[in-house]
């Protein structure tokens, strides 16, 4: 229990260190930017005290608002996608969810990148909107969640791969 | 009331979520009126230091292209000492009236529609709302908060900003504002349909406010068209500066700024 914690907080501080002075640095193919951060909360273990899941996923947005300047919209979008986990959670993994028995590292890929798929676009969805808040600026809500969200999707996969341990 | 209790009891998860996405929410909408965002901005202390830290990692990276730049400005302030006969040199002396202070950018964001750069100049340099930002090429913004060691520049690449400016030649104006649409290019509206422009013009800023003394360069005019009613002018400017790549700004001081406030309060 306490290297989960320790694990987690790591990961946490990592996470938003490589979120502010990596990710948002990056200029790639003009107005793509990952929002990896959210890793975090795709890998919070799964049994967990949820309110404060939701309170750690509400502190984490706040914090990378404070360095990007968007006000409270990560805020806002993450602790979206921590309420509404179980529920894709429980779609995308199905009995293993039922049995609070799922190992990120070992599960087959095909759920998995259904999972990240929708936490990252439900996240993406709100946190451009929010950002953008125009509404007649729709298309350009569409297009920057769109092609954000195949980057960042992309990237956590990558990085869940390349950094997960085996267990036995 | 055992029920109430109840109910609120089963139902926690989604109270707290709604609770804090209706903060979260508030913190946006604030964020999106200028002026309003109260504590979460990144002229923070924390989070100016943590990008002051890094920015001066990635000053190594840039130095060649930063050596250029400078060479480059100085190259054009040697050959206006030398070409004292040249107007534009006397226009914008900055002895007396208006004062610069160096700054070094700690972060820069231009792919939003509201951008915003922080400095690692604040209150302790004599830093406040309103002073005006420019870089060796031409202006950057206009700074909006301030903390004791850093400060935060609204960029002229923000749909929020509006920047008095005007045609170089016939002496026009306009308001400079952003569409949002490319970070090289920027609008300068409501110029009256009588000026005459041509492509490649000049626009600089017009003075009239008291952030920017007049002429400092803009850019160029890249196409003009007739707003809706066909009585103004929209201009499409490029920049002369390269917004993705600021690091040296320098922070206008305009040592009459608040006498000319309590004079004209108004001052948007």
């Amino acid at each position: 229990m306490n290297s989960m914690l320790f694990s987690n907080t790591v990961r946490f501080v990592v996470l938003v260190l490589l979120q502010v002075l990596i990710c948002n640095q990056m200029n790639f193919l003009g107005s793509m930017d990952p929002y990896i951060y959210i890793l975090f909360i795709l890998l919070y273990p799964v049994k967990n005290n949820r309110l404060s899941f939701i309170f750690v996923s509400f502190c984490l947005g706040l914090l990378i608002d404070l360095f990007l300047d968007s006000g409270g919209a990560h805020a806002a979008a993450c602790v979206t996608i921590a309420y509404i986990r179980p529920i894709f959670l429980k779609s995308s993994f199905g009995a293993a969810y039922e049995y609070q028995a799922i190992k990120f590292n070992d599960s087959d890929l095909l759920p998995r990148i259904v999972y990240f798929a929708m936490m990252i676009l439900v996240h993406h969805f709100v946190l451009f909107i929010l950002i953008i808040f125009d509404n007649s600026k729709a298309g350009l809500v569409v297009s920057r969640v769109l092609s954000s969200a195949l980057f960042t999707l992309f990237l956590a996969l990558t990085l869940q791969t390349l950094f997960s341990r085996k267990e036995k | 009331m055992q029920q109430l209790l109840n109910f609120f009891f089963k139902n926690r998860t989604t109270i707290l979520f709604l609770i804090l996405f209706l903060i979260a929410f508030t913190l946006t909408t604030q964020a999106h009126d200028y002026h309003k965002a109260k504590f979460i901005n990144s002229a923070n202390q924390m989070s100016g230091r943590i990008h002051g830290i890094f920015a001066k990692i990635g000053d190594y990276f840039y130095l060649k292209e930063e050596n250029a730049l400078l060479l480059e400005e100085n190259n054009r302030l040697k050959s206006r000492v030398f070409n004292p006969q040249n107007k534009q040199f006397e226009n914008i002396s900055t002895e007396e009236k208006f004062q610069l202070i160096p700054a070094l950018v700690n972060k820069n964001s231009y792919r939003y529609l509201d951008n915003y750069i922080t400095i690692d100049k604040g209150e302790q340099d004599r830093i406040k709302e309103d002073f005006g930002v420019i870089s060796t090429k031409g202006i950057v913004g206009i700074i909006d908060k301030t903390s004791a060691k850093y400060a935060r520049v609204l960029s002229i690449l923000n749909t929020k900003s509006k920047i008095n400016a005007k045609l170089k030649q016939s002496n026009h104006f306009g308001t400079l504002g952003w569409d949002g649409v490319h970070h090289n290019i920027v609008q300068l509206n409501d110029v009256q349909d009588l000026a005459a422009i041509s492509v490649g013009d000049t626009i600089v800023t017009s003075g009239f406010s008291y952030t920017f003394p007049e002429n400092i360069p803009i850019g160029a005019v890249e196409s003009y068209q007739l707003n809706d009613t066909k009585d103004l002018y929209i201009i499409n400017v490029r920049l002369f500066n390269d917004m993705t790549n600021l690091r040296h700004v320098h922070v206008i001081n305009n040592l009459d700024f608040e006498e000319l406030q309590t004079l004209n309060p108004i001052n948007e």
